[in-house]
Order: C-alpha cells, then structure tokens, then sequence
C-alpha cells in the first residue's frame, strides 16, 4: 500500500479551500443579530435578537414563503412519479435511444438556468399561457426530475436481478415485487431524491424569475431585498431560514444514502 | 409463467402480459416522462428557436411572427457583442480560477483523506454545492461591501493601500470590491467551485495506486510522478468540471446584477430583453448563444475524454 503523507502545503490548501467554501455562510448568521440595519459594517456595532420578532411580524414575507413550499411539494411528488418511472426503464433494459434518453433528462440541468427559463418563457409567450402556481412549477418539476433519476437509478443498478427473480419464481406478480422487494429496497434512495428535489426547487430562483410573471416566491422576495435593500437584517434571517429548509433535507439525504456508491448529491 | 400457476386477476393476468411482451412495460414506464420531457422541454427549446427568427416591430414594439434572421444580425451589433465577448472572458478566467482553488482539496481528498476525513470532505463539498445559492451569494455581498469584512480586515492589518491598489486595475477594479468585476469573479469562482471539486476528485481516485509505484519505481521523483502520471490521468475530471463552471458562468445573471459593474453579461441581456424591454425575439437569439457556445465545447470535452469522468 501506497503511504506517503500529504506535504504541509497540499494540507494547508486543502483545508484553507475547505473554510473558503463555509467561513462566507456563517457571516450571514452574525449579520442577523446586528444592531446596524442600513449598512454591512464589519464587525457589527451590537448585537441583538429584535430581528426574528420583527420579520416574523412582516406580513410580505409569509405569502412568499407559503408559495415556495407548495411549489416545492408539487414539483417534488410530480418529479418522484416521473423520475422513478424513467429510472426503471432505464435502469436495465438497453433500448433504441436511450443514450438520448438519458441525455434529455441531464439536459435540463445541465444548460444554463437562464436558457431554461427563456424557453418555458417563449413557449407561455408563444401559447398564450399566463404566468400561475403551475407555470412555475412545470419548470421546477422538469429540473427536479434529474435528481430523482440519479438516485432511484444509481440504487437499481446495485439491486440484484436475481433479487426480483426470486419473488417471481414465488408466485409474486409484477405489482406484488414491486410492493414488496423493490420499493423496501428503493425507498432511501427515492427519499433522499425527493430531499434534493425539494431543497433545489426551494432555493431556485434563475429559472423562476422568468417561469413567475408578477408572483414573488421566497427567493424571489430575497432577491428583490438583495437589489433594494429595506432592513438588512431581516433578509439575514430569512436567508437562514432558506438556508435551513434547504441544508437538512440535502443532510438527511446523505445520510439515507451513505455508504453506498450511489451517496446522494454527487451531480446536482 | 402464468402458463403454469392459476392466474388470480387482473395483477397477474398483466404480469404474464408484461413477461411475454418486455417492451409494452417499458413503454408503459417510460412514456409519461418522455412525454413530460419532450412537451414541456424540447417543447420550449423549440418555442425558443422558433421566436429568435422572429423580429420586433421598431415602431409598434409587437412582435411580427415571420422568419427573419435580422434578430440574430442585431447580436453583431458592437454593443451586444461586448456583451458575448465580457461573458466569455469572465467564464473563462472562472473555469481557471476554479481549477487552481479545487486541485488541492480534490487532490488531498483523493488521495491522503481516510475515514472519518473522508466523510468530512465529501460533506464539506456537498453541503456547500447544494446550500441556497442565493445566501452563498448574499453572504458576498456583505463581505466585499465597502465596510464590510475584507475592508475591515485590510485595515486592521494595515494593508488598505494594497486593497486599494487592487481596486484602481483598470478594467477588473472599481470603487469597492462588490462593485468591480474583481468582485463579481470572486463571487463566480465561490458559488461554482464544488460543480469543479467533484468530477477532479472522481478522476483523480481513478488513478491506480499501482501506476504511481511503478513510476516511483523507475526512478522519477514526486514532481515528475505527478506530472507525467497524475495530471495527465486527471485532466478528463478537470474538463468535466470545466464543463459545469462555464456554462454556469455563462447563463447566470444573478451574480452580476448584485455584486459587480453595471456593464452586462449574457444572462443579464436575455432577462431585461424579455422582461422591461420587452423585446422576446432578441432575449431568444441572445440565450441561443451559449447553447451553441455548450455545444462546440462538449464536442471538445468529449474528444478529451471527459465524459467518462462524469
């Protein structure tokens, strides 16, 4: 075996890259307890709490708020319905065009938010749909749908076939394995698909900004904040609270899927 | 099968359907996501291409739906070309800023981290790819803010006229660090440097362990190992990352409308055409240009091999 040790200068890189990537998080964490409202001074002139009371109490935060959660719902259970089902065409069989399959569905993802937003953009344009809940969430759901593949996908592959042979040659029908061999086996992987899902429609706001018309969903309303700033701290304690919705279901998927090849959130 | 068992209803009676006949389940699974995919996506991509060969009335401001390649003549405008040119000069120095940065996380990691590090690693990447990208971007603005942390830090450690120096570059400076393009790189290479970490630590584990023995066997030192053996078998994790960091850089229009210069990029352009000015056929041809951009560099990335380190 192989065992030399990382030189001085490979480990001070690695872990300075290491608090590069989360010493930035934890300042919007300080700067929701300052007591300056108007400016980012550094460090804050005084601390206080009066700013989780005070967003609490502003009513334009809440209705933001309630539309990113059932957009996130909706597109979540629609993107596990389609995401399993594509995953368990794809997961064994090898058909004419499934390298395009798999293609289109890493498509939505892999170009550029804006170019997905600029096409559901033209396409309502186009069709004459005005902007609701649903336009909004036909995006999300198309981009969610990739991350419920991945999962479900990289879990049926580990599965063994002789697995659903077995309760086939004892006497299970199709629905029957599925009920009782396959979705037992499934259910952690599509969980921490539906967790990543849900955290990544959460949190989008390229795609929705064009996808929205006038509705404002919580990233929305941050962004609106970010550009004209009101009370700075207040957007401090929304951003942790978007940070919170979205950092324990990506936690709780890790550890649904660890320590398997297939641990979750490797793609996004 | 069920030529042999009594059948006990409609479950089973379609299970020896879908025994004798494979391909009606798979069509039965895989429809109503092709259909979702194909109405809904390659649906819109086509509305998109569709209305970039329209054009806009100079008078009206109406759209005339008839084919016409003067919108994507507009984009060799001066003004707009800028705008390509801006957007891929920045894509391109993020790319390289995210390879320097990630190389040595995805290196130790690769190869030195063990158990529990291991996990903390991975963690440590994950959490932060998938963290709300608009508090990753926030938290920016309050650090490069004027009196923000790194103008407070300059100061207390009496480096302001180096900061200062920084800022006054023509071209990437400006007045503070969250209103210059300086600012606006550092913001990009933050938010995509995980998208850069993973497929670089992908293929870097990839590397035998024997093939570096080997090397060191026939007499090449550390230095000559890692650049004759390692980078070279690393390089497909670096192009896929590359891959992730520029067209993410290319189609983003947040970043810079918050932290940077009020000179535009691509996505800025596409957002305000459709939105204020209106304008949806130029938005469409501007957001084809980075599609093409992709294409020509996933052709280039796939010669290179770097799709199998996806």
């Amino acid at each position: 075996m192989h065992s030399e040790r990382a030189s001085l200068g490979l480990q001070i890189a690695a872990i300075g890259g290491l608090l590069f990537l989360h010493l930035p998080i934890l300042l919007i964490f300080l700067y929701a307890f300052t007591v300056e409202e108007r400016t980012y001074q550094f460090p804050p002139p005084g601390l206080t709490t009066e700013w989780f009371a005070v967003a609490w109490n502003r009513a334009d935060i809440w209705p933001p708020l309630y539309l990113s959660l059932k957009v996130a719902a909706v597109s979540t259970v629609l993107a596990l319905v389609l995401g399993t089902l594509v995953a368990g065409a794809m997961a064994r069989s090898r058909f004419f065009g499934r390298e395009q399959i798999s293609l289109l569905i890493i498509l939505p993802i892999a170009l550029p938010g804006v170019i997905t937003g600029m096409s559901l953009r033209s396409a309502f344009a186009i069709m004459e749909i005005p902007f609701s809940v649903w336009t909004i969430i036909l995006g999300h759901a198309t981009f969610c749908i990739v991350i419920v593949y991945n999962n479900a996908v990289a879990r049926m592959r580990r599965l063994s076939g002789g697995l659903m042979e077995a309760s086939a040659d004892l006497g299970a029908n199709a629905f029957q394995t599925f009920r009782y061999v396959l979705l037992p086996n499934l259910g952690s992987a599509l969980l921490a698909g539906c967790m990543l899902a849900f955290a990544l429609s959460f949190d989008e706001v390229i795609v929705t900004t064009f996808t929205a018309g006038q509705q404002s969903t919580l990233p929305i309303w941050m962004l609106n904040e970010l550009v004209r700033p009101r009370q700075r701290p207040v957007t401090n304690v929304v951003a942790i609270v978007v940070f919170a919705v979205t950092f324990v279901p990506i936690l709780l998927a890790y550890y649904l899927t660890r320590g398997g090849s297939e641990t979750a959130g490797g793609g996004k | 099968m069920s030529a042999v068992l009594a059948s006990r209803g409609l479950g089973d009676r379609l299970t020896g359907l879908f025994w004798r006949r494979p391909n009606l389940l798979l069509l039965l699974l895989i429809s109503p996501p092709l259909i979702w995919l194909g109405l809904v996506y390659l649906g819109s991509l086509a509305a998109l291409l569709v209305q970039s060969f329209y054009s806009i009335d100079e008078f009206s401001g109406v759209v005339v739906p008839e084919f016409t390649l003067r919108t994507y003549a507009e984009l060799f405008n001066p003004a707009n070309m800028d705008i390509i040119i801006r957007t891929l000069l920045m894509s391109a120095s993020v790319t390289v800023g995210c390879a320097v940065l990630a190389f040595p996380i995805a290196y130790y990691a690769a190869r030195f981290a063990r158990g529990h590090w291991k996990a903390a690693f991975y963690l440590g990447v994950m959490l932060p790819l998938w963290s709300s990208y608009l508090v990753k971007v926030y938290a920016w603005k309050l650090i490069l803010a004027k009196e923000g942390i790194i103008g407070w830090a300059a100061g207390a450690t009496g480096t302001t006229p180096i900061l200062e120096a920084v800022l006054a570059i023509p071209g990437i400076g400006g007045n503070s660090l969250s209103t210059s393009f300086l600012g606006t790189w550092m913001v990009f290479v933050y938010v995509w440097l995980p998208y850069m970490i993973l497929p670089m630590q992908a293929s870097l584990e990839r590397v035998p362990v024997s093939m570096l023995e080997a090397s060191a066997d026939l007499g090449a030192t550390r230095g000559q190992t890692f650049r004759t053996v390692t980078l070279p078998l690393a390089l497909p994790g670096v192009i896929a990352g590359s891959i992730f960091t520029f067209s993410l850089t290319m189609g983003d229009y947040i970043i810079p409308q918050i932290i940077g210069t009020s000179a535009r990029f691509i996505g800025q352009a596409v957002f305000q055409l459709q939105g204020t000015a209106g304008n949806i056929p130029l938005a469409a041809a501007f957001a084809v240009v980075p599609i093409l951009i992709m294409l020509v560099y996933l052709a280039l990335a796939r010669r290179a091999g770097a799709f199998d380190a996806l």
